[in-house]
């Protein structure tokens, strides 16, 4: 900032070409912008105004769903997350362990972050199946008994679905918690080793200290991504059985289907609070 | 001491095989599984076999020349998820670069500003500004109009794009600007001539993001296209969901075609991706 101002101030006529310069940059910033007032700020304004009833929140409120569907996506954000970052913590441990065959896994085990998530979220809801579903013709050939209907049942459906969450994104996580190991120094292991430090000991004082901040903020990040996943729920579960499975991301869609756009409006008016505060934290983060 | 060496490498070695085998099965079976469905005939698929009596290519040929109803519209529907992501990338380059050159190089007034618009977009879940769009979009008269997916994947591509590009350009030496300066260059001589050459690897990773993510997209898919000629190869698979007794031997079929094209290029892309994106997606 301050070398190009005070370096064109120097100039000898400073004024025509930096106001040529500033010209060109609000037309070259203008698409963007653009892009931003036409369809950020007027559908953010809009969703507001349509939310501005008390009446939609006393219906909404009114809704148990509703509820069902704040309950469920705390426990997935709580649970699914907690679970996924620690897994990718501790993998990203072994994808840094050289041996060729960890570098052959490395690459498979991208696949799930490769592939778009509709055919294997698919694939996955097959294998479910109660009647026709691989896993519950193996339980039948091995114990002669019918399996579960596993998607048929709130609690288990829901955790499939933290499960396909899970298996999607646990790359894009172990890739990034990767890095972060990566460019740690291999002096501090080395000292760490000649003085007789234990693993823990050296994930202890000198992993975990230095992953602390980016462990943290991919938790925020993957938070605020995990709340906006509409597919792992819709295309596992739709919502089901009977509308239990239902998380945030979900919710709304299932209100515009019924015509109640102002309920599924207000939905997100009232999971802002939380959501807003992430927000805040991740941009001072990044703008820093 | 070389035993208890050896005795502690096996043990270390049957540690990592203890992570890295499950790991194997954890990442491949639902693949598997959906390679396994495409190959196998309507009876043998349900099997449970690890591999199918006669593995057959039946489905696909089933799935190209269009033989069940629920692929009646196949090749125009693969066609327009081609369309669409490449639409959204083209726009997304040409919206993002320029907005992070006369931010990051230019230094508009108010950039910063613009900056954190943009960033507070990206992260805005984004489930949640399905239906404000979609609201929107009937506003605009653009629903059922291919244009308001593509529009809609560009408002949600963009801010990521900016940010990385604008880390990148950053990085650039300002004694590159000055000297074409004196040489009296315009900014826009300065942007052709100076600064894509230079951003070439960051324009692969964010143009190949924009890709990707308009031809993986689903939700706004499925809410802003509705006619089965205008709807993206994504919404067609989950239209297969609506009957129980859908063909899911054909489904995982079409699938498995639908699937192959983004993770080709996200493997040929990998060098720009891995580094471009997981480096810029969370700053340490």
């Amino acid at each position: 900032m301050t070398t190009a101002t005070v370096s064109a101030a120097a100039l000898p006529a400073p004024a025509r070409p930096r106001d040529r310069w500033q010209f060109w940059g609000r037309m070259l910033v203008l698409p963007y912008v653009l892009v931003f007032l036409v369809f950020v700020l007027y559908p953010v304004g809009y969703g507001l105004w349509l939310a501005r009833h008390p009446a939609s929140y006393v219906k909404l409120f009114d809704d148990p769903i509703f509820f069902r569907s704040v309950v469920n996506t705390l426990v997935f954000l709580v649970v699914a997350i907690n679970v996924k970052m620690v897994i990718a913590m501790v993998l990203s441990g072994f994808f840094v362990t050289e041996r060729w065959w960890i570098k052959i896994l490395s690459l498979i085990f991208i696949l799930p972050w490769a592939l778009p998530s509709i055919p294997t979220i698919l694939s996955v809801r097959f294998m479910l199946n109660p009647e026709w579903g691989v896993i519950n013709s193996l339980i039948f050939r091995l114990t002669g008994a019918d399996g579960p209907n596993w998607l048929n049942d709130p609690t288990l459906a829901l955790s499939f679905a933290m499960i396909m969450h899970i298996w999607k994104s646990l790359p894009f996580w172990t890739l990034i918690l990767i890095a972060g190991r990566l460019a740690i120094p291999a002096e501090q292991y080395e000292a760490a080793s000649v003085d007789g430090a234990s693993n823990w000991q050296k994930f202890r004082f000198i992993t975990w200290p230095s992953m602390r901040t980016l462990y943290v903020t991919s938790l925020i990040l993957s938070m605020i991504w995990t709340l906006g996943d509409f597919n792992s729920v819709y295309l596992l579960t739709g919502g089901g059985p009977a509308d239990l499975t239902h998380v945030l991301a979900t919710l709304g869609i299932r209100y515009l289907r019924l015509d109640q756009v102002d309920l599924s409006m207000a939905a997100i008016v009232v999971a802002l609070p939380l959501v807003l505060p992430l927000v805040y934290f991740m941009m001072k983060r990044l703008s820093k | 001491m070389s035993r208890r060496m050896s005795w502690k490498s096996v043990t270390t070695e049957a540690k990592l095989l203890l992570i890295g085998i499950p790991l194997f099965l954890w990442t491949i079976i639902p693949v598997y599984h959906l390679f396994l469905f495409a190959i196998s005939s309507k009876d043998s698929a349900t099997s449970g076999r690890l591999w199918p009596k006669e593995p057959t290519l039946q489905n696909f040929s089933i799935v190209f020349h269009r033989q069940h109803f629920y692929l009646d519209h196949f090749w125009i529907q693969l066609w327009n998820s081609v369309l669409i992501a490449v639409s959204v990338a083209a726009l997304t380059l040409f919206v993002a670069t320029s907005a992070a050159f006369a931010i990051s190089r230019l230094k508009v007034r108010g950039g910063r500003t613009v900056m954190n618009l943009a960033l507070f977009t990206y992260f805005i879940p984004a489930a949640f500004l399905a239906v404000p769009m979609y609201k929107t979009m009937g506003n605009y008269g653009l629903l059922n109009s291919q244009w308001a997916l593509i529009l809609a994947m560009v408002t949600i591509a963009s801010p990521y794009c900016i940010w990385v590009l604008k880390q990148a350009s950053d990085k650039l030496p300002f004694e590159l600007d000055e000297a074409a300066r004196i040489d009296g260059a315009s900014p826009l001589q300065l942007f052709r001539l100076v600064y894509l050459p230079l951003m070439v690897p960051s324009l692969v990773a964010v143009g190949t993001y924009a890709l990707l993510l308009a031809w993986n997209e689903y939700l706004y898919a499925f809410l802003l296209l509705s006619n089965d000629t205008s709807i993206t190869l994504a919404v067609a698979l989950g239209n297969f969901l609506s009957a129980d007794d859908s063909p899911w031997e054909l489904l995982m079929a079409t699938g498995l075609i639908y699937a192959l094209p983004p993770a080709a290029i996200y493997y040929a892309f990998k060098r720009y991706m891995v580094g471009g994106l997981t480096a810029g997606a969370v700053k340490s």
